[in-house]
């Protein structure tokens, strides 16, 4: 018997990375939320690597920070390993990764979303949504219960008529063994939704005390770790290293005299694979004269031996698997604990979203993550953040919030979803950023706080904080515009030192900065001040001074693009009634419903000619519209 | 709406004796009155035409003698501040006046683009939408066509492998951002990287150097007979036309008699410059005095400088060799069916490196040696015409000058110490600018070639 279970405003089906940012920030905006997982003890899990940010990655962290996120806070708590990568580069592609600890994080995770007010979770697994005229009002679960609620999610990653491959044996699976979510996926077909296979895999897990560390090269933390979260206080100074190794010509013969039994060269999967995310299998045939491939050894935890084999990703069979891992140097004693495998999955294809992640076809159904055909813990987070902030503005009748390609990574990642679609898991890539210069780590609080603070999601003391910050930056500035720094023998020494030439005449600190030779901690160290300003401020103050006229330049484009995304295409547009587009265009526009000219003007297949086109059409209904008779 | 400025030529290409430029946007006053010697643009009345003179700022040159209507908004065609500039002169001076305002800012318009800002901005009524849609339709396709066929099969290629080699440089810096602890690619260095800009920057200045020189062949190479009163120049002038059965165009100019004549010479085209004043006159350096001359020369691409074998040499004589060191020049020895009295050896050496002919203008004979020397001074022996693979499109030749620009700015951020990944900022729009002259700028091709030349994912 289905029975009435209760009234939510936010349904979150799913508690994987998109999940429970998805229930985070609908709970925190005020809506009464319900989050339903498989599973109560596998809460944000990382069912594959052990670890969190990285290029692109490390910044989306900070953006769902900046709004009120979980994840930046949740992994400086249990992190393992610290590191900044690309420190040697310019500020816009600095960042930050961290190791997680995995049952840590888990645990951490599941902590922080049972202290909130209007959160509520359950173990469940949905079967199917309720309808009614055309929009959806809820959830059906396996036990009959019913809930409902104006906005559902829909965050099940990989789950999806999961199936798990290891040489020839498949089994219906999701990942780790846990039950996949086979009627929704069958549900979601019979509602006309679009759905496409895609794959992934994972690497072997071996025990640590296995493992011949002493012939691997270490790889430790950073000895000051800086964090994502802007609210974090104290680091974590015990950190664990990672080990780095490589495969040689050995394990890549056992590879290719047993690529037959690969599931990915069988044919058995018919899934498309990430490109970069390759298995060790696809990496020793598509570059075949390489001599290695380098493996990190990663610890999964502190309480734990388990150690993820990064770079070994394979979906060979397990007595291949035993084989191949003992021809690498450090591991000839390897034990596996875990055996490695692809898995494959059901996910919509994603233009048929809104940018908010509404399903254009279903009304109050939202989808977020893996689901949507992205890969990783991270673009899985913020696409659940802003589904959870969307599907709360759907249900309360609050401010909506789009990002676009200038405002974060999560905004270039969701407009190049619904805009574009994807054939391959997609991933961040720094290069898929054209305004990368602006979307850096360092200033996604500057770039995104204003906005979580209006929309309820951060809290007073952090906004102040904020607010704080952003006025001694503007302070400093204007401190070293007025600064005056003379020519001195001293200081010309130090100059040349430093690669660089001597003063010719007095200079203002500020243009002094702006020489590449010269950091701020140079200008502060000529002057005898005890005030030091927080180093993140410092941070600020040399990037904007140093990169000026690059920052100049890439805003310049940005106010060229905002004239193209402000050109609203209204919602009842009749493509087919507009003569001169081409059948291609037409037919890209009417699938993909761009909201303004701008996201129209990015669809592969409308062209130049077809945007011109759009404008007049458009243009023309304002004028209609402005030369009606006013009664 | 769109308020930067366009420019585009406003009339039939190659027809009529009047070409007009027009420019539309905030900028368009403050572009023209940049190039215009006459009464300063920006202070005079709107719906005022302004007779005046275009000079290239850069290089103080004098390029054209015009007639200019500033129309500032709202009530032009566009609604915008509208400038158009009216010139004589054959299709090389109404490019060059494009290409000079394009490199004052203007970008080049659109096709259908003053009527597409016409209608945004209120101009064109509600009816005629339709009709600016099949308009802006119609040129697209056609311009697209036109530029299809504008860009040869080996221009295309050489340019997709300048792109390949800016892409793979790319590629590899982005592979340093996005895996960096990827250990098989070493990082890309400043040398590298100097070493790639430098290289792709020379070829693209080869390549607009080569459009120089196409755009001689198609529109001819201005050619200026000189020499003092009854040396032989309108002979010369009449058999160059004869001998080749010229097509003559006479454009009667409205404000200058200039008189041009076209004729090919064993494949090389000759436009005969201010051959009225050799006809009417055929006393060029004396009426008007070597001033003019001068002037005549600046302009010239190739100056044939005629001679009287019959007499000994004069100080004009010589003040004309004077004139035409370091530019093109063949010198004409005339009349040697007379008596010569001309000191050859001193012509000689004032000729230096030019080539001295002998003729017989009335006789016609030498005139085979003289258009031999012709085509030796214009191929060299090695470039054949058809061999000769040129950037002849406006469009291509801005949008390579923009990519040279890009060039620069990486390479002096090199110079400045920049970090890889802002240098690689100017390297991409360099690869993006290339990319629209053969039509390719899909972002995603980065990525590609991102995993397809590296090994990458751990």
């Amino acid at each position: 018997m289905v029975y009435d279970a209760g009234h939510f405003d936010v349904i979150v089906i799913g508690a994987g990375h998109a999940g429970v940012e998805a229930a985070n920030a609908a709970a925190r905006r005020g809506a009464k939320t319900l989050m339903l997982t498989l599973n109560l003890d596998m809460i944000a899990f990382m069912p594959c690597n052990p670890s969190v940010g990285g290029p692109a990655k490390g910044v989306v962290v900070r953006e769902i920070d900046a709004l009120g996120g979980l994840m930046g806070k949740v992994i400086d708590k249990t992190y393992i390993q610290m590191r900044m990568l690309n420190t040697g580069k310019g500020p816009a592609v600095r960042a930050l990764r961290a190791q997680a600890d995995k049952p840590l994080y888990i645990q951490e995770m599941k902590y922080q979303l049972e202290q909130l007010e209007h959160l509520t979770i359950r173990q469940a697994m949905v079967e199917r949504l309720m309808i009614e005229d055309g929009v959806c009002k809820g959830v059906l679960t396996e036990t009959k219960a019913a809930y409902y609620a104006p906005s559902v999610i829909i965050t099940t990653g990989t789950f999806m008529r999961g199936s798990v491959i290891i040489g020839d044996l498949s089994y219906e699976s999701g990942p780790n063994n846990q039950r996949a979510s086979v009627k929704l996926s069958e549900h979601l077909e019979e509602l006309g939704f679009e759905l496409v296979r895609f794959k992934t895999g994972t690497p072997p897990r071996v025990n640590a005390r296995s493992i011949d560390y002493s012939k691997t090269e270490i790889q430790p933390g950073d000895e000051n770790p800086s964090h994502f979260s802007y609210e974090t206080k104290e680091a974590i100074l015990d950190q664990i290293p990672c080990w780095l190794t490589y495969t040689n010509e050995t394990t890549h013969e056992i590879i290719n005299n047993n690529l037959g039994l690969s599931a990915m060269y069988s044919g058995m999967i018919k899934g498309t694979g990430p490109r970069y995310c390759p298995s060790i299998e696809d990496k020793v045939v598509r570059f075949h004269d390489k001599p290695r491939h380098q493996i990190f050894l990663e610890p999964e935890g502190r309480n734990t031996e388990e150690v993820y084999v990064q770079g070994f990703s394979t979906s060979l069979p397990e007595y291949v698997q035993h084989e191949m891992l003992r021809s690498i140097s450090g591991l000839e004693e390897a034990e596996i604990m875990r055996a490695g495998y692809a898995i494959e999955y059901d996910s919509v294809v994603p233009t048929q979203l809104w940018p908010t992640l509404e399903i254009k076809q279903l009304p109050g159904l939202f989808t977020a993550g893996q689901i949507n055909g992205t890969s990783g813990y991270e673009e899985a987070a913020g696409q659940g953040l802003m589904a959870g902030i969307n599907a709360a503005a759907n249900a309360l009748g609050i401010d909506t919030l789009i990002l676009d390609r200038s405002q974060g990574y999560i905004g270039v990642l969701i407009d190049d979803l619904v805009t574009k679609g994807t054939n391959e898991p997609y991933r961040l890539l720094t290069s898929r950023a054209e305004y990368r210069l602006l979307l850096r780590h360092d200033n996604a609080d500057l770039r995104l706080t204003e906005i979580g603070y209006e929309l309820g999601l951060i809290t007073e003391e952090r906004y102040k904080s904020f607010k704080e910050k952003c006025a001694l930056i503007e302070q400093e500035k204007v401190r070293l515009s007025k600064l005056t720094i003379k020519p001195s023998q001293e200081l010309d020494q130090k100059l040349i030192e430093a690669g660089g030439t001597g003063l010719r005449e007095p200079i203002k600190a500020l243009d002094l900065l702006k020489r590449p030779e010269v950091t701020y901690s140079f200008i502060v160290s000529l002057y005898e001040e005890t005030d030091a300003i927080p180093v993140e401020v410092q941070e600020q103050v040399e990037i904007q001074v140093k990169y000026e006229g690059y920052i100049v330049k890439a805003r310049q484009q940005v106010e060229r693009m905002k004239k193209m995304e402000n050109k609203a295409i209204p919602n009842q547009i009749d493509y087919d009634a507009i003569g001169g587009l081409a059948t291609e265009a037409k037919q890209k526009l009417k699938q993909v419903r761009p909201l303004s000219v701008g996201q129209a003007s990015r669809i592969s297949g409308v062209n130049p000619a077809d945007v011109s086109i759009l404008l007049v059409y458009i243009e023309q209904g304002q004028i209609a519209k402005r030369s009606e008779p006013i009664i | 709406m769109d308020f930067d400025t366009i420019a585009a030529i406003s009339t039939p290409l190659g027809e009529g004796a009047i070409a007009i430029v027009r420019l539309s946007g905030d900028d368009a006053v403050n572009i023209a009155a940049q190039i215009f010697k006459g009464q300063n643009l920006t202070e005079v009345k709107s719906h005022t035409i302004h007779y005046g003179k275009i000079i290239d700022p850069e290089s103080d040159e004098l390029l054209e003698e015009v007639m200019v209507s500033v129309m500032r908004a709202p009530k032009t065609f566009t609604r915008q501040d509208v400038i158009e500039i009216n010139c004589h002169g054959g299709l090389a001076s109404v490019n060059r006046l494009l290409e000079l305002v394009l490199h004052l800012g203007a970008r080049l318009a659109e096709p259908g683009e003053f009527t597409k800002r016409a209608f945004l901005n209120g101009r064109i009524d509600l009816s005629q939408a339709e009709a600016v849609m099949d308009l802006i339709r119609a040129k697209t396709d056609k311009a697209m066509k036109v530029a299809v066929k504008q860009l040869d099969g080996k221009l295309s290629r050489l340019i997709s492998q300048l792109r390949q080699d800016l892409i793979e440089t790319v590629a590899h810096v982005e592979v340093n951002i996005d895996y960096p602890e990827y250990d098989d690619v070493e990082e890309m260095t400043e040398q590298l990287m100097l070493e790639k800009t430098k290289y792709v920057y020379s070829e693209i200045e080869r390549l607009l150097t080569m459009a120089r020189q196409g755009k001689i062949l198609r529109e001819g190479i201005s050619t200026a007979i000189i020499g003092r009163p009854n040396v032989g120049k309108s002979s010369l002038m009449n058999t160059l036309v004869q001998e080749n059965k010229a097509i003559v165009t006479d454009i009667p100019g409205t404000t200058r008699d200039i008189i041009e004549e076209y004729v090919n010479v064993r494949g090389v085209p000759l436009r005969l410059v201010d051959t009225a004043g050799i006809r009417e006159t055929d006393d060029i350096v004396e009426k008007i005095g070597v001033e003019r001359s001068r002037q005549v020369l600046k302009e010239a691409d190739l100056i044939l400088l005629v001679l009287n074998g019959n007499e000994a040499l004069t100080d004009q004589d010589r003040q004309l060799f004077d004139l035409i060191k370091n530019m093109q020049a063949i010198v004409l020895i005339n009349k040697t069916d007379l008596v010569q009295l001309i000191d050859r050896n001193e012509v000689n050496l004032l000729a230096d490196e030019h080539q001295v002919v002998a003729t017989a203008l009335v006789e016609e004979a030498g005139i085979d040696q003289l258009e031999q020397a012709i085509a030796d001074t214009f191929f060299a022996g090695q470039l054949e015409g058809s061999d000769l693979s040129y950037v002849s499109n406006v469009r291509h030749i801005q949008l390579l000058r923009q990519a040279l620009q890009a060039l620069d700015d990486a390479i002096h951020a090199i110079a400045d110490g920049m970090p890889m990944d802002l240098i690689q900022i100017d390297v991409t729009r360099t690869w993006q600018l290339l990319g629209e002259i053969v039509g390719d700028t899909v972002h995603e091709s980065l990525i590609d070639q991102l995993f397809s030349q590296f090994c990458l994912g751990k």
